[in-house]
């Protein structure tokens, strides 16, 4: 090795500055919430050749920690391939086929190609969540879409911009298929500016290092990552891991559908294998390769958070691609559940596997679901329809520390829920309760945290809600004798009469009048170690203070 | 009391700092005494033995304290009693969905005010404010006795959109009151009128668990310092960076819990007003962490959104100071990658860097520092634990240098190297996030370790200049000294621009400025000015972020209010966004009390100082690879229009400042030291 080691850190760092500088700066120009406040998007640099992970923004969405080096590499397969033109300098290519390297349709890819003295030496690249996409339900989360085509608009890698300016002719093709189109291009501003702030931080950077310098830097890094990856993995004493965790069902069909995960770990080497699981299914609980391979890396990255994100840290995690399974799902399979559902399964299944292996670092199973309750409808008072989205919480897993977290975030993602007077502001609802939901923790040495508890009411006009959850069927899974979190449970009272979804956790457009009510209770997480050798004073405690 | 005697005084993690002027010209007194955890008090006091102050003849004493942030961050709160909406109890402790960190599955949150002390009771406002559900105001009689029942000292009553109407909350405060012991009641609408049910509940909530706690000490201070003989009041910093009497400062607690960063800021403000450095970014490196602030147009950038730690909003107006990591003690180690790394772990004050002597064994940016020649190798003769500079050098040859194959001088440069790297790229970080470009800014660099890294920061960042103030160790006790009053207010209104009645909006603001110069007026303190702070929080329709647009007055017009916002939000995000609809969320107003300025050029004795600029020693330090023989001065001594070319190393009383080969340093008229940063040498 030729390069220094201060010289190596100084540049780790600033690679990672530059994607931290374009992640700030996509989320403070962008316009809708779900980017600016939500932080659902992610920036990063990737290899010229092949789009392995450079550097990532340290605040990106978790779910995208794997997914954009596929999307960038297969973009660059395209354009070797011809099947996508060539780039010039100042393109922008914007794609979110969920097939070529992405998520669900909502996460929308630009790539522009860096260039250096006329030559190609990475690409910068970012995702961000658009508000809509077209499709047959606002927001993109159907529970019941049985083809890629009712979910929204699909697009292949094109050129957005082209030698720095908008090709308005596609952009509008795609505001003629979406839905509030008129605020999306304060979103596509914001997220172009990212990648153009990306483009200035780096040339400086390589105008001070030189090219050759930091090519050695990016080379060397990879190698460290990895060696350091194997050595952490190595905590895991070789031999073979089991697990399966269930999604309730895909919204269509009302069978579970199971995730079989063998892990064999062998010295500084991991192989994951899902090939027992379920075949793809009809309704929307199908992932993509890209989604279910970021699931199994933010699930390493929950348990080894020590290690920064690069190509390095994922080779020694080798994913065997499960062909013929719901995780490795092909066009037209619907996918609106893959990102926000099928990846916190993948992740609740390496957790369970490994539990046992790293009983200090892993968790019980957390409530694994983005509780995506949706309320479309019309508002007698403003003369308007509206959309309003409920994501919510739920319990995290007992763990060798302590009791799980109360209501606690998607394992996926990172964002914050509103405040019920936000919501109250924005929609003629009026909630009756937001609170703990008692007695959901799983039982054990250390409990699982509490999912939530809200009551919603429909105060005038009419609606339809809409509900794409999980874990309905099954609590969160309990670890090393722990017991499992209670299941979701989704009541809707109409005229006094409580309705229960077939799906139990999904169902879409279910018509509600004024007064009606939605009582939504979140998964608690699983519990830790045998409830048994709980100490009697957390007992107590839970007692006073009415949490079990 | 214009002019005369003058205290600041400011509490630190470590260290209780005192500064005493005389606006009348001489009577400068310094002390630096440890602080004392358990009450404040006794370190206050003992840092005026030191200074041998006569507190008969002191006409007005401000103070810093970090009483209720240490009680917030140890729980060592004040049992505290909600009462609140029905259905809604959980909502301090459920927080808005979030996990403490992005990776990894565990955490922990302990609320404010455990569950079995959180009662609900029936009644209901709806965003409208209109009365859905009456208080019942029974219920309200019969919890509040419970809650004496079960020991709270402090209540806070906090209902759903009280902001939007505050009058059951009033209600329910009037009933309680007839039956709670003392004062110590909140309510959730009264420190800040604004949407969001977890952060201003949380603020009110922190607001009742320190108030008997602050309540307390200011009156044992207040005790104690009347028995030595002083007479006046003693007024307070709060985290707006404005400062409140004593006797009103408990009333709202909650303001005084991020106080401590803020005193520096004002001071760093005040300083580069006089300097005619309006635009600073603040540079604070300490013992544990390094704090930036950024401001502009000598007005320090303010945050209504401040989070004391994980989940821990408090939702009032505050100098908006981030903490950005790497401190003095913060340690150095080879990661399993190979690589080196700073921190996160840090050595703190105790054992503290190997050079304390205090039985550190793992080196710190201070011992790197030491190694270099940057500070002064041969103070270890003063310290305990037997530490020579080999003990030092044998750390980071086990540590550092066996594994990265570099020599323990190198290993001591590598980490300074990483850590300035590190440091520079937070600081664009904080400025970019409040869209300003760093290199727009002046580097304002205070604290024991500030003035060591500041220059080699400032070259990173591309910052030309670098602003070393008289007493870089006691910038917050001059934060006390020249901080004005202030009082914040901020009402939310949540309506579209096109249907703001522009007539209730001046009326509103009249009415906050009015209620601001009467808190003034209760304190009785001898003001130079009263001014006003107009302005309010807008977004696009769609949008939940929100941008602070400053006004000229209040009562600005529709158009102005358009123009203005278009105006922030295209300097702020670079976007245009003609066409959408705007909003006005928040309506703020300041109301701000000047006092009498300070002759900041009487921080340095000008009787101490000398007609040359002549070294005390020499000594090798290293700079990039090569050793220098660097003279160095003792900071009083220097004349004070001195210019010197770096290398140089100017020490003091309270840190040792640090010129880079290639940097020149001037002194200035008040007492400050300019380094302007030379082409890379």
């Amino acid at each position: 090795m030729s390069i220094d080691p201060i010289t190596l850190s100084v540049i780790q760092a600033g690679l990672q500055q530059v994607c931290d500088e374009m992640d700030l700066s996509f989320s403070r120009a962008a316009f809708s919430p779900v980017i600016a406040e939500a932080n659902d998007r992610s920036d990063g640099i990737y290899a010229a050749d092949d789009g392995a992970l450079i550097a990532q923004g340290a605040g990106g969405l978790p779910v995208f920690v794997g997914t954009m080096q596929y999307s960038t590499r297969t973009l660059i397969e395209m354009i070797a391939e011809g099947r996508v033109a060539a780039p010039q300098p100042d393109d922008i290519y914007i794609v979110n086929d969920p097939y070529l390297g992405g998520t669900h349709l909502m996460d929308v890819r630009f790539a522009r190609p860096f260039y250096r003295d006329g030559k190609i030496f990475c690409w910068l690249s970012n995702t961000g969540h658009w508000p809509d996409t077209g499709g047959s339900v606002p927001g993109g989360f159907s529970a019941s879409a049985t083809s890629v085509e009712q979910e929204g608009l699909r697009l292949p890698p094109v050129r957005l911009f082209k030698q720095g300016v908008m090709d308005e002719e596609i952009y509008a093709i795609i505001c003629s298929n979406i839905r509030v189109a008129d605020q999306r291009i304060g979103d596509v501003k914001a997220q172009a500016a990212a990648l153009m702030v990306g483009e200035e931080r780096l040339n400086a950077l390589l105008d001070r290092y030189g090219d050759d310098v930091v090519r050695e830097a990016i080379a060397e890094l990879r190698v460290r990552a990895r060696d350091q990856m194997r050595s952490l993995i190595d905590e895991i004493p070789d031999g073979r891991y089991t697990s399966t965790a269930w999604i309730d069902s895909d919204g269509v069909v009302n069978e579970p559908l199971a995730i079989n995960l063998t892990i064999d770990k062998t010295p500084g080497h991991l192989v994951f294998d899902f090939s027992d699981s379920s075949p793809p299914c009809q309704g929307p609980m199908n992932s993509v390769l890209a989604t279910t391979l970021s699931s199994v890396y933010l699930a390493m990255r929950h348990i080894f958070p020590e290690v920064p994100v690069s190509a390095g840290a994922f080779e020694p995690l080798e994913v065997r691609r499960p062909e013929g399974t719901f995780l490795d799902a092909h066009y037209p399979r619907p996918v609106s559940g893959c990102a926000a559902e099928v990846s916190q399964r993948i992740a609740e299944a390496v957790f369970a596997a490994l539990v046992d292996a790293l009983p200090n670092r892993v968790t019980a199973a957390p409530a694994g679901t983005s509780g995506n309750f949706a309320l479309g409808g019309h508002d007698p008072l403003t003369g308007r329809d509206f959309v309003m989205y409920q994501l919510s919480g739920g319990g995290y897993g007992g763990n060798a520390d302590h009791d799980g977290l109360a209501n606690g975030c998607s394992t996926i993602g990172i964002s914050k829920a509103p405040p019920v007077e936000i919501m109250e502001q924005n929609f003629p609802v009026l909630y009756h309760r937001y609170a703990l939901r008692e007695g959901s923790g799983g039982e054990g040495r250390h409990r699982g945290g509490l999912g939530l508890d809200y009551e919603v009411e429909l105060r005038r006009g009419w609606a339809r809600a809409s509900f794409v959850m999980d874990h309905g069927r099954f609590g969160p899974q309990g670890a090393l004798g722990g017991k499992d979190g209670a299941p979701n449970v989704v009541e809707v009272w109409r005229g006094g009469e409580m309705y229960t979804p077939e799906h139990l956790s999904k169902e879409q457009d279910i018509p509600l009048q004024a007064g009606d009510r939605v009582r939504v209770k979140t998964p608690g997480g699983g519990g830790y170690g045998p409830p048994s050798d709980r100490p009697k004073a957390l007992i107590d405690e839970d007692k006073l203070l009415g949490r079990t | 009391m214009a002019g005369g005697k003058i205290i600041g005084v400011d509490v630190g993690g470590t260290f209780t700092d005192l500064i005493q002027l005389d606006s009348d010209g001489g009577g400068l007194r310094i002390a630096k005494t440890p602080t004392t955890a358990d009450n404040q008090a006794f370190g206050v006091l003992a840092s005026m033995a030191e200074a041998e102050v006569d507190l008969s003849q002191v006409d007005l004493i401000v103070h810093g304290t970090t009483t209720t942030t240490n009680a917030v961050l140890e729980r060592k709160l004040s049992r505290t009693g909600l009462i609140t909406t029905a259905g809604f109890r959980d909502v301090l402790e459920l927080g808005r969905r979030t996990r403490p960190q992005a990776y990894g599955m565990k955490g922990q949150f302990i609320p404010i005010i455990p569950r079995d002390l959180r009662l609900e009771v029936p009644e209901r406002m709806d965003a409208a404010g209109e009365v859905v559900l009456p208080l019942d105001e029974d219920a309200v009689a019969a919890a509040t006795e419970v809650l004496l029942e079960r020991g709270c000292e402090a209540l806070v009553i906090h209902f759903l959109h009280a902001y939007a109407n505050p009058a059951h909350e009033l209600r329910a405060a009037g009933i309680a009151a007839r039956l709670w012991p003392n004062d110590f009641i909140t309510t959730g609408h009264s420190l800040l009128s604004e949407t969001r049910e977890f952060e201003r509940g949380v603020t009110a909530a922190v607001n009742a668990s320190v108030q008997p706690l602050l309540e307390r000490y200011v009156a044992r201070l207040r005790k104690e310092l009347g028995g030595k003989g002083y007479r006046g009041d003693v007024l307070v910093m709060n985290g707006n960076g404005g400062m409140i009497s004593s006797q009103l400062v408990s009333r709202e607690a909650a303001k005084t819990v991020m106080s401590g960063p803020a005193s520096g800021v004002m001071a760093a403000a005040y300083t580069g007003r006089i300097a005619g450095e309006t635009n600073l970014l603040t540079y604070d490196m300490g013992g544990t962490s390094t704090d930036v602030a950024l401001i502009r147009d000598g007005n320090p950038s303010v945050s209504n959104e401040i989070e004391v730690e994980y989940a821990m909003p408090i939702h009032v107006p505050m100098v908006d100071v981030r903490t950005v990591g790497a401190g003095g003690g913060s340690i150095a180690h080879v990661n399993l990658a190979g690589l080196l790394e700073i921190g996160p772990e840090s050595a703190g004050a105790e054992p503290g860097p190997i050079c304390y002597g205090k039985g550190g064994t793992r080196p710190t940016i201070s011992d790197a520092n030491l190694m270099l020649g940057r500070l002064d190798p041969g103070k270890l003769n003063a310290v305990a634990g037997g530490v020579t500079l080999d003990t030092v050098r044998a750390a980071f040859d086990a540590n550092i240098g066996d594994a990265l194959g570099l020599s323990a001088l190198q290993a001591a440069e590598a980490v300074i190297s990483v850590a300035n790297a590190k440091m520079a790229g937070a600081i664009r970080m904080v400025s970019l996030s409040l869209g300003e470009d760093p290199r727009d800014f002046a580097l304002f660099a205070f604290g024991g370790a500030g003035p060591l890294h500041a220059a080699a920061l400032a070259r990173e960042l591309g910052v030309p200049r670098v602003l070393v103030p008289a007493r870089p160790g006691l910038t917050n006790a001059l934060g006390c000294i020249v901080a004005d009053l202030r009082h914040d207010y901020v009402r939310t209104i949540n309506a579209p621009l096109d249907t703001v009645e522009m007539d209730s909006l001046h009326a509103l603001f009249a009415e906050q400025a009015a209620a601001g110069r009467a808190a003034l007026d209760r304190e009785n303190i001898e003001l130079r000015a009263v001014s006003h702070d107009f302005s309010v929080d807008m977004q696009f329709q769609g949008q939940s972020h929100i941008v602070r647009v400053p006004l000229e007055n209040g009562t600005p017009t529709r158009q102005d209010l358009r123009r203005r916002f278009e105006d922030v939000y295209w300097k702020r995000f670079k976007v245009e966004l003609a066409g959408m609809r705007a909003r006005v969320v928040n309506v703020n107003c300041s109301v701000i009390g000047a006092r009498e300025p300070v002759d900041l050029a009487l921080m340095i004795d000008p009787a101490g100082r000398k007609s040359t600029a002549e070294p005390t020693s020499r000594r090798d330090v290293m700079f990039d690879g090569v050793t220098h023989d660097t003279p160095v001065y003792w900071r009083d001594h220097l004349p004070s229009a001195v210019t010197l070319q770096g290398p140089a190393i100017i020490e003091q009383f309270d840190t040792t400042i640090l010129v880079p080969p290639g940097d020149r340093v001037e002194g200035c008229a008040n007492g400050n030291l300019i380094i302007h940063i030379g082409a890379a040498a």
